[in-house]
């Protein structure tokens, strides 16, 4: 359907659109205070020390520091985003941004302004969200700002976790709004930023480098070239301010082995539900079988997780994978959307593109955090609502990231509020789509809307939002994996095979990520 | 039920498309849909809550009412029943004895049996005096969230499915706001799930009895009112609004003495059944019923919002009388402001009479009657919750100054961020957007005027900053408490001035016939 371009009707409803976003964020807003004293992992410390450390030393030590063992590793604009906070944070309690006192400090004060400062950087979300609803109908509006500004996923990895994801996505969403506006020097400008406030968002590059080219610098060679000059000079002054002080510092080697700490390994401690969870499953296998059939196997000596140590592969049949391998398969991933968007650069699908390539990053990328999925469930939550297909795809991409971040809270004192999250989030998802696209029954009873003529049509057409017998005997599954891990094993297996549950939960996920993945490619490539 | 005429409703046609346009995701696949996402919503409200610090959190000798109710779970489990309200050297009455009825004595043995199944070392016999750790309280607040789950909840769904029978009639978003009114009620999840208690049985069952009493199922009703009153004493604050809306239903059906006999009956017998195991001799009934009456305490505890704390300013009550007197004087008070919806209920049961009547009389209770906790202002906000439809203005403003009555037993607790999360939550929710409910149009709104109304409220917030920033003066210690309590309980008469007024002038035949068709 694309976007509905603004009414007469909508624009008198736009500062009534305003206080509803506003309430939405609100509403949210109160939950993630009362979750204040919940489980916060050492993220937690790390952005304290990054205060203190921006706080307490000049930018040309920022980057050496090694008072605590969480030093810094993201990009300069983030330092200087906490350097600005750490600012409020000396007004109110200068033990904060001790750099020595202040090492795992723990009162009231910190906690409450850092988890502060994460509910208030959402207002970037919040503006991100805005911008690219605006123009919607109020009925897909409100659906996007349930399934974004709500996300279970955001409260877990944020509020409860600690990190300041929803303030980076929101600065994705700034840029995407742009582009699908057409003014794609500004979105080129934050995406720029978004690269110099955390440099794992640089997986979609690619794709913003073949749209930008195709679509910002077209129109005969003198004006391409010219708009190509315009273009990279603005992307080029954004790296500057970011990372120009510490080249003229002369430390730009520093800062570069800091932010690309390769002597992790291929996986994180909890695996992500990613495509080398089956890579290593069927490596386990194999050597089982092979051992099976009287084959010498040796054991790997070395873990995925800990990184290349010398030689030694972590694999006992399968060919070892080093950085580039992963590297390249990311972009062989991404090749069909990037033809894509050379042959026909839509604003429209720049969205699709953008979560596609996080799509791919997550799946075969090196060292991947199972927080990484954030960056393409939202983005997708906003396409969610633009056909039935898009719904049933979104309802269980979001419900099986949302479960694959489960084992990030690990203690029992936030199991029901994890569970009650996706639950609430799932009805919620099943309710709103169900009255999205309702069935033929339904239609009649459907309130009238300005556009509802069309709507008929397309509904007649679709069916209503039922999800597919597969979908839901995995949608059970899933259920059944947690009762599994939760109970079952424990009470039968007690404390053997602990990893087990984890595991589980990895291949599982993995499948249906793999899933929204083959879902989105095909997508991609079978639209007109 | 609605309060508006119906040239009222043709105006509102085009907003009612707009409304569902609103409130289509939440309330478009029916009522118990809409229930189960607001449940889930308040669970996770309630769940978010009990992180929090609980009442004497690791604060020996005595901690506070979390420590009584694991203390009761640990006399429950390890002694047997005749013993529970007995002193004796495994059961110390000064330390947190028992001292509400059986049925809450019953639900700490099923809870306790829950404690020592995981965690045996919080709950044994003596050595867990005190008893604090992370899984102990993990495993509290989790009684305390399936108690409301178990009790609460479906009360709450009874209520409104009796009470909303038919959707068509009224709109469904309308119904939706009142199950969040109902299930969001900030006072009851601050007390329960940060102070710690249970009042989510008592007042779940009382919900059931009212949902029972407004379906017509009298019987019903008696049981589960019977239920409440024996799971804490203090619903007996309802028990007034209860017995004239009964009596008044039966001395108009054909057999008066046949109904009104058959409701005893069932009084009796389920007040025979929780009671069955002290029923073998007079002294052991003795023994638990004098565990139950708090009499040789105060006429009031701390500060609480109501008569005699509010005047002991002037006159020193505690002082002037002694304690038999104070109780006489209280018992006068309290039936003399009973009366009137009492009698207005005997004279001619209506089932929006009778919500009045509740909550008129549970304001009386706690307004004049003796030994009132600042925590029982939950039972006379249940039946405004329950009006809050018909009286959105006072069920608002009423929960507001409910909420400051007991802000400096919240900031003793540690919950002071709760609290202020649950008000915005509650207020933002209350004026949730999309809603085309008139709530400013009330009659004590009128009364107040805006001006007044904005100057109360904002010297409200003023007094919760004064509370939380500033000392007292050294020879005025309590000085801010006394100011928060007179202040509420002003706003108190006011409120239940307007419901008793309004109570009486739903006194008229017209009237009634208008309710009993929407009902």
């Amino acid at each position: 359907m694309g976007k509905q371009k603004l009414s007469s009707k909508g624009v008198q409803n736009s500062g009534c659109t305003k206080a509803t976003l506003w309430w939405f964020y609100l509403v949210a807003a109160c939950i993630k205070v009362l979750l204040f004293p919940s489980y916060r992992s050492t993220d937690f410390e790390v952005h304290r020390n990054w205060l203190a450390v921006t706080h307490s030393l000049p930018l040309s030590q920022w980057y050496f520091d090694e008072t605590s063992p969480w030093t810094l590793d993201y990009p300069p604009f983030f330092a200087h985003f906490e350097h600005f906070l750490s600012m409020f944070a000396h007004l109110i309690d200068p033990k904060i941004v001790h750099l020595q006192e202040g090492l795992n400090y723990s009162a009231n004060t910190v906690v409450y302004f850092q988890r502060g400062t994460v509910i208030l950087s959402d207002l970037c979300l919040l503006y991100g969200v805005y911008r690219l609803t605006r123009n919607l109908d109020s009925r897909k509006q409100k659906l996007i700002w349930l399934s974004a500004i709500w996300s279970p996923m955001l409260f877990i990895v944020d509020h409860v976790h600690f990190q300041y994801n929803g303030f980076l996505i929101g600065i994705l969403l700034i840029s995407l709004s742009y582009l699908e506006e057409g003014r794609d020097l500004l979105g080129g400008f934050f995406f720029a930023v978004l690269l110099c406030l955390k440099h794992l968002f640089a997986v979609a590059a690619p794709v913003y480098f073949v749209y930008l080219l195709r679509h910002y610098c077209r129109g005969g060679i003198g004006r391409g070239f010219t708009r190509l000059l315009i273009m990279g000079g603005m992307v080029a002054a954004v790296f500057a301010a970011a990372f120009g002080p510490f080249f003229h510092l002369g430390q730009i080697q520093q800062v570069i082995r800091r932010l690309f700490p390769f002597g992790r390994g291929l996986c994180h401690a909890y695996w992500a539900p990613n495509f080398w969870v089956f890579y290593i499953m069927s490596d386990k296998g194999l050597a089982f079988i092979l051992r099976r059939l009287g084959f010498n196997v040796q054991t790997p000596t070395a873990t995925f997780t800990a990184g290349l140590v010398g030689d030694s592969s972590p694999f006992s049949v399968l060919p070892q994978v080093t950085p580039l391998v992963t590297f390249m398969m990311v972009l062989l991933a991404l090749s069909p959307c990037l033809l894509k968007a050379w042959k026909d650069p839509k604003p429209q699908m720049i969205s699709r593109w953008v979560a596609y390539a996080y799509a791919c990053g997550f799946l075969f990328g090196w060292h991947v955090h199972e927080k990484a999925s954030l960056h393409f469930v939202i983005p997708l939550a906003i396409v969610a609502v633009q056909t039935l297909e898009d719904a049933k795809h979104y309802f269980l991409l979001s419900i099986v990231s949302c479960y694959s971040l489960f084992p990030l809270l690990f203690e029992a004192q936030e199991y029901p509020i994890k569970v009650l999250l996706l639950l609430l989030h799932s009805i919620l998802m099943w309710s709103g789509f169900s009255a999205q696209f309702p069935d033929g029954a339904e239609t009649a009873r459907a309130p009238t809307g300005h556009h509802t003529e069309k709507k008929v049509d397309q509904r007649k057409s679709n069916g209503g939002f039922v999800i597919g017998w597969i979908e839901r005997m995995y949608l059970i599954g899933l259920v059944i994996v947690e009762i599994w891990g939760q109970f079952l094993h424990p009470l039968l297996l007690g404390d053997k095979l602990a990893f087990a549950p984890l595991m589980l939960i990895s291949i599982y996920c993995a499948l249906g990520i793999m899933y929204s993945w083959i879902w989105q490619l095909t997508f991609i490539v079978t639209s007109p | 039920m609605k309060g508006k005429g119906t040239s009222d409703t043709v105006s509102v046609v085009d907003g009612d498309g707009n409304q569902c346009c609103w409130w289509w995701w939440l309330v478009h696949k029916g009522t118990t849909t809409t229930f189960l996402i607001v449940g889930l919503f308040a669970l996770l409200v309630r769940a978010a809550v009990s992180l929090h610090p609980y009442s004497g959190f690791a604060n020996p000798p005595k901690f506070g009412d979390y420590e009584a109710q694991r203390h009761w779970m640990e006399i429950t489990i390890n002694l047997p029943i005749q013993e529970w309200y007995r002193n004796s050297t495994s059961n110390d009455l000064s330390y947190w004895g028992l001292d509400y009825p059986p049925l809450t004595a019953y639900q700490s043995f099923i809870h306790g049996l829950f404690l020592r199944f995981v965690h045996p070392e919080s709950v044994s016999l003596f050595t867990s005096r005190g008893h604090e750790s992370y899984l102990g309280k993990l495993l509290m607040r989790w009684t305390v969230l399936s108690s409301d789950l178990l009790i609460l909840f479906p009360a709450v769904l009874y209520f409104v499915i009796v009470r909303y029978g038919q959707p068509s009639r009224s709109r469904k978003s309308d119904i939706g706001w009142h199950i969040a009114m109902l299930l969001l009620n900030p006072c009851l999840i601050l007390i329960d799930h940060g102070h710690f208690q249970y009042n989510c049985i008592s007042l779940g069952f009382t919900i059931g009895a009212v949902a029972g009493v407004l379906s017509g199922k009298d019987l019903v009703a008696c049981v589960l009112y019977c239920l409440a009153l024996n799971h804490k004493q203090m619903s007996a604050y309802f028990a007034p609004a209860f017995f004239s809306h009964l009596l008044g239903k039966c001395l108009r059906r054909k057999h008066p003495l046949l109904e009104v006999s058959k409701l005893g009956f069932y009084v009796l017998g389920t007040f025979a059944a929780v009671w069955w195991p002290y029923l073998y001799s007079k002294d052991s009934i003795l023994e638990v019923l004098s565990r139950l009456a708090p009499f040789e305490r105060g006429i009031f505890e701390d500060y609480v919002a109501n008569f005699w704390c509010a005047s002991s300013i002037i006159f020193k009550w505690k002082r002037l009388f002694r304690s038999e007197s104070l109780r006489i004087l209280s018992l006068t008070a309290t039936v003399i402001t009973c009366l009137p919806s009492m009698i207005q209920q005997i004279k001619s049961p209506s089932n929006r009479g009778f919500l009045y009547g509740l909550l008129n009389c549970s304001f009386a209770f706690y307004l004049f009657s003796f030994q009132v906790h600042e925590k029982s202002i939950l039972l006379p906000l249940l039946p405004a919750s329950l009006l809050a439809m018909e009286e959105p203005f006072i069920f608002k403003w009423f929960m507001q100054f409910a909420m400051l009555s007991m802000f400096p037993l919240i900031c003793r607790d540690g919950l002071v961020v709760p609290y202020f999360a649950l008000l915005a939550l509650f207020i933002l929710i209350f004026d949730a957007p999309g809603q085309q409910r008139v709530k400013e149009g009330n009659y004590l709104y009128n009364y107040l005027g805006a001006t007044t109304v904005r100057l109360v409220l904002f010297c409200y917030f003023i007094l919760h900053i004064v509370y939380l920033t500033m000392n007292p003066p050294e020879k005025y210690p309590f000085l801010f408490e006394a100011i928060i309590m007179n202040v509420c309980f002003s706003q108190f008469v006011l409120v239940t001035l307007g419901c008793n007024i309004k109570q009486w002038v739903l006194n008229k035949p017209t009237k009634l016939e208008v309710d009993k068709k929407f009902i």
